[in-house]
């Protein structure tokens, strides 16, 4: 079996953030916020974050802050909360939450809430379960969980639970592997796994496992390793996840890198991106692989930056 | 990039992508001038348009072009038919950027948010989606558009679940159709609509779902949706009272701390420094609103009025399928009682699910109250000596464990027969792995319904053996199949008082504790707890157990042995926090430390799941060990243990020994020392 290329994956990660000419690089401009955070993490998880500079990173980040509190995907874009994580996310890997004011940034998230406990992605009103997690992720790393209805919220989540103990983005839609993590998580978060059965969730996440090792994100689909990620959390949050087997995938990833240039791909031998990087290494981490830093799976985050956050008084 | 092949790009390749890039990113920055300086004229509109062509997912195109809208609204008069050429025209935007990425989210909500807006085309949206739906039939944005539109036109379910009916059978192999058909079905069976009645509609759809099973086994379609049916058959809506504690017609001894005169081998023995003991109700769901108006106690036990009811659950959750509550006695005043208790006599038990406790139900039972003769002693607890092997023929054990379920008034008739049809045909595709699991998974579900003792139990070498064949034939879920073997397992162990007994043992070091001894069975999961509620000794040594789960119900366990299993960490422990009783834990031999990914980080109450946390002088000492040790903190905290064993993991050392010390400063043995005072 092949070896992780560490190395190679930092460089990847060091030079995307330098190519910015490509036509790639442009469609992909809206979501820089995003993409810094996959990067970051996976540098992180490495534990080759020190090859970034601090500096630089927090003075962009902190360009992409609207007056409403929320952050945009990137430098004069639109508020929207799947940024705001990211930028938290980022603050909290090193250790710079406080450079924030966590009232207006929390404030921006909790006004998102909705009547019903769901939440609104940004002010035009979108709701999704994606947004659900996000609020509760984020509003728990900023202590302020206690500014939204937290029994609500976690109401309207498992309004969305399926008869095949699945979640979807609203009451009716069909479960998908990462709409499961989002909903996992935000339960994990709030204390509330009891609302999963997780013995049906547990049986229909380890099917996603295919001959091949990898992971599909829904019956009958490819594999892909981003549902490394969202369904690896997902088992391992309801403590099903040595349901599957473990060698296969891991072997799987492996094979999905790009061991010339860097960089993991959704598939062997498939164009490689920064999203994939990430949730391949941070699929690794979920499976113990040597030197790779041990990921939460609820926050995204590496365990000892959680720890961190939640054991500090 | 999802589905991207990888490939060195050719200079030419590179020169055009530069080219687009640099056309791309001019319109981007003149886009965000005008959305800045909320510039809303036809050609900044326009601008618009081209950029979303080019990259549908520039989601603050979409926002400025819900301005624009807004605006332009504002200013014309409310002419209908400039409105709607408005609506179209972002309708048509919409549409041209689903054609270059049919999974925009922006997109999709663009749509939705013009509609919302009263757009009167709403009749053309399903036209347009079966167009789209033939292309996709997986999509999920499209589904879920759908069940939007659906809503906003009151398009009736049974219309619906035809739509899924169609698509099915145009290619079965259609998850999402299935899943539509499931909330569809759920809810017309719900309402009992016409022509909805479960005992019609459920065999039919059995039919139905075979077609996808049975033309290709491998093919995962139809299998959740079977599973779902199942559990439809087998769902009983009215919650039942299947087992508690002390069990009906039984006798049970009550002391104080210490050792009795003579402790009888016949009835459980039960010893309480704080003189009250448990008394267990267990449901086949979790159900709410047990208390003591629910619940009522006769007996002449004094101060018992005001009883307060605990669900054994998560503490956010006020529903659970055990309840427990504690019956004072004095203990200086030997005397006999009879408590006779009535559940569900008035209502307010209501199931997880809404549905009221079907019928009061009635339970009577002795308590002998006895004087202790010694002190009590905090001596070692053995789990090699002083073990009494079990009468199998004393009808004690009857008393033990018989079971009182319910019969309630609800046709298990058609039940039975389509557990019985669902046999027969699965016995035909038992080559396949989707055949023998779903085989087992219906002899499991026809024993649960078998109430004749004279057939009970009788499949259940079956079962074991479809999952060992399960284990070979699938070796990636090979741990899935083992943990449902355990369990079938000990749902064989616990089906009749005869193969119980062989288990169970008198431990005479403390009163003729009842032990139960399920060591060495390479048990990977724990089940049919609710048969055991009467141990209070429990060996699981030499399994293959990584959680507790489950033996939060045995509320009278005082001793319980976890030595040489698979436990990872403390939090895999968590359950034991509601055991009250519980003085001696033996986890020695097991992984915790071993590995770095913790599985029962979120199930265990602690900080991380959001529990409050109230700092003690540990905490405020020790807060590196505190975040170091999180899981053995909260948890070894709130247990109440004299002896407790930990050698022979990778956590174990001198750090780890001493934390612990001062977490359980009460605790008189750790790794078979006595500890100095």
């Amino acid at each position: 079996m092949g070896q992780l290329v560490a190395d190679k994956h930092v460089r990847y990660i060091l030079m995307a953030e330098k190519k910015k000419e490509s036509f790639e690089s442009v469609v992909m401009d809206h979501l820089r916020m995003n993409g810094a955070y996959w990067g970051l993490t996976t540098l992180d998880l490495l534990d080759k974050l020190g090859c970034v500079s601090e500096d630089e990173v927090v003075s962009w980040l902190m360009t992409c802050q609207h007056e409403s509190g929320g952050f945009a995907g990137n430098t004069g874009h639109d508020p929207h909360i799947l940024y705001t994580l990211s930028a938290v996310q980022i603050l909290a890997l090193f250790d710079k939450i406080n450079i924030l004011d966590i009232g207006k940034v929390s404030s921006y998230v909790a006004k998102l809430q909705n009547e019903d406990g769901s939440f609104s992605g940004d002010m035009w009103g979108e709701i999704d379960t994606r947004f659900s997690y996000i609020a509760i992720c984020c509003l728990s790393i900023l202590k302020c969980l206690d500014k939204i209805n937290v029994e609500k919220a976690v109401e309207y989540i498992v309004s969305c639970k399926n008869l095949d103990g699945g979640f979807g983005c609203t009451p009716g839609a069909e479960s998908h592997a990462g709409q499961i993590f989002c909903c996992v998580g935000a339960l994990a978060i709030t204390g509330s796994l009891h609302h999963v059965d997780k013995d049906l969730l547990g049986w229909w996440l380890c099917e996603r496992q295919l001959k091949g090792g990898g992971l599909n994100g829904r019956p009958e689909k490819l594999a892909d390793v981003c549902y490394s990620w969202w369904v690896l959390s997902s088992l391992i949050m309801i403590d099903r996840v040595h349901w599957i087997d473990k060698a296969k995938l891991v072997k799987f990833i492996l094979d999905c890198q790009d061991l010339e240039n860097g960089g993991i791909s959704d598939r062997p031998d498939d164009a490689v991106d920064i999203f994939h990087t990430y949730f391949g290494v941070a699929g690794l981490s979920l499976l113990e692989y040597p030197g790779v830093k041990v990921i939460d799976p609820a926050y995204a985050l590496p365990v000892d930056v959680v720890n961190r956050i939640i054991f500090t008084k | 990039m999802h589905g991207r092949p990888r490939k060195a790009s050719k200079p030419e390749e590179e020169a055009a992508s530069a080219a687009k890039a640099v056309k791309l990113r001019s319109l981007q920055s003149q886009f965000m001038t005008n959305h800045h300086d909320k510039i809303y004229t036809k050609e900044a509109i326009e601008l618009s348009t081209k950029l979303l062509e080019i990259n549908p997912e520039a989601y603050t195109a979409w926002n400025y072009r819900k301005l624009a809208v807004e605006d332009t609204l504002s200013r014309i008069e409310s002419d209908p038919n400039l409105v709607n050429s408005i609506f179209d025209e972002e309708l048509r935007v919409v549409e041209n950027a689903l054609r270059q990425n049919f999974k925009s989210y922006g997109a999709w909500h663009h749509r939705k948010w013009v509609l919302s807006k009263g757009h009167s085309s709403i009749g053309n949206e399903l036209k347009l989606l079966d167009k789209f739906q033939r292309l996709d039939s997986r999509n999920f944005h499209a589904w879920n558009y759908r069940r939007f539109v659906v809503e906003l036109t009151k398009r009736s379910e049974q219309d619906e679940l035809q739509y899924t009916d169609d698509m099915i059978n145009n290619n079965f192999s259609n998850y999402s159709a299935w899943h539509n058909r499931s909330v569809l079905l759920s809810s017309l069976l719900a309402q009992n609509a016409d022509g909805f009645m479960p005992n019609e509609k459920i065999p039919d759809e059995y039919d139905f779902v075979h077609s996808a099973i049975f033309t290709d086994p491998d093919d995962q379609s139809g299998w959740f949706y079977h599973l779902w049916l199942l559990d439809q058959t087998l769902n009983v809506e009215t919650p039942l009272l299947t087992s508690a504690w002390p069990s009906h017609g039984s006798t049970i001894i009550l002391s104080g701390a210490g050792c009795l005169n003579s402790s009888s081998s016949k009835f459980t023995t039960f010893c309480s420094e704080s003189g009250s003991f448990p008394l267990i109700l267990y449901s086949d769901q979790a159900v709410g609103g047990v208390s003591s108006s629910t619940v009522t106690i006769d007996s002449e036990l004094k101060g018992n009025e005001d009883l307060v009811w605990e669900p054994i659950s998560n503490k956010n959750s006020q529903v659970s399928c055990v309840w427990v509550t504690h019956l004072k006695y004095v203990s200086s005043d030997p005397c006999e009682y009879k408590v006779k208790i009535r559940v569900g006599n008035s209502p307010g038990i209501i199931s997880s699910r809404g549905y009221n406790f079907s019928a009061p139900y009635e339970f009577v039972f002795t308590a002998h109250v006895h004087d202790t003769v010694e002190d009590s002693q905090e001596g070692i607890v053995s789990w090699t000596d002083g073990f009494d092997i079990w009468d199998a023929k004393s009808k004690d054990l009857k008393s033990l464990v018989t079971l009182d379920r319910l019969e309630a008034e609800i046709d298990f008739e058609w039940r039975q027969e389509a557990i019985d049809s669902e046999v027969e045909c699965f016995g035909i595709l038992a080559d396949s792995k989707i055949g023998k699991l779903t085989l087992a998974r219906l002899l499991m579900a026809r024993e649960v319904m078998v109430s004749d003792d004279a057939v009970k139990g009788v499949r259940y070498e079956e079962i074991l053996q479809l999952y060992n064949e399960l284990m070979a034939l699938d070796s990636s879920h090979y741990q899935y199949y083992k943990d449902e073997h355990s369990v079938a397992f000990l749902h064989k162990v616990t089906s009749s008082s005869e193969s119980l007994s062989r288990h169970l043992f008198r431990y005479r070091g403390m009163n003729n504790l009842v032990c139960l001894r399920l060591n060495n069975l390479s048990l990977s999961r724990i089940a049919s707890v609710k048969k055991l509620l009467f141990v209070q000794m429990l060996d699981l040594s030499h399994n293959e157990l990584h959680s507790t789960e489950g033996l939060e119900a045995m509320q009278l366990l005082c001793c319980l042995n976890l030595s040489h299993n698979r436990i990872r960490s403390f939090s895999a422990l968590d359950s034991l926090r509601h055991v009250k009783q519980l003085k001696v834990l033996d986890v020695s031999h097991n992984h915790i430390g071993k590995h770095s990914v913790d599985t029962t980080r979120y199930l265990c109450s602690s900080p991380l799941s959001n529990s409050e946390w109230s700092q003690d002088g540990v905490g405020r000492q020790n807060p590196g060990l505190v975040t170091k040790y999180w899981d053995a903190y909260f948890v070894l905290r709130d247990l109440n243990l004299k002896q407790l064993d930990i050698a022979g993991n990778e956590i174990s050392g001198d750090e780890f020994s001493s934390f612990v010390l001062q977490v359980v400063p009460k605790l008189v043995w750790l790794d078979g020392q006595k500890l100095g005072n």
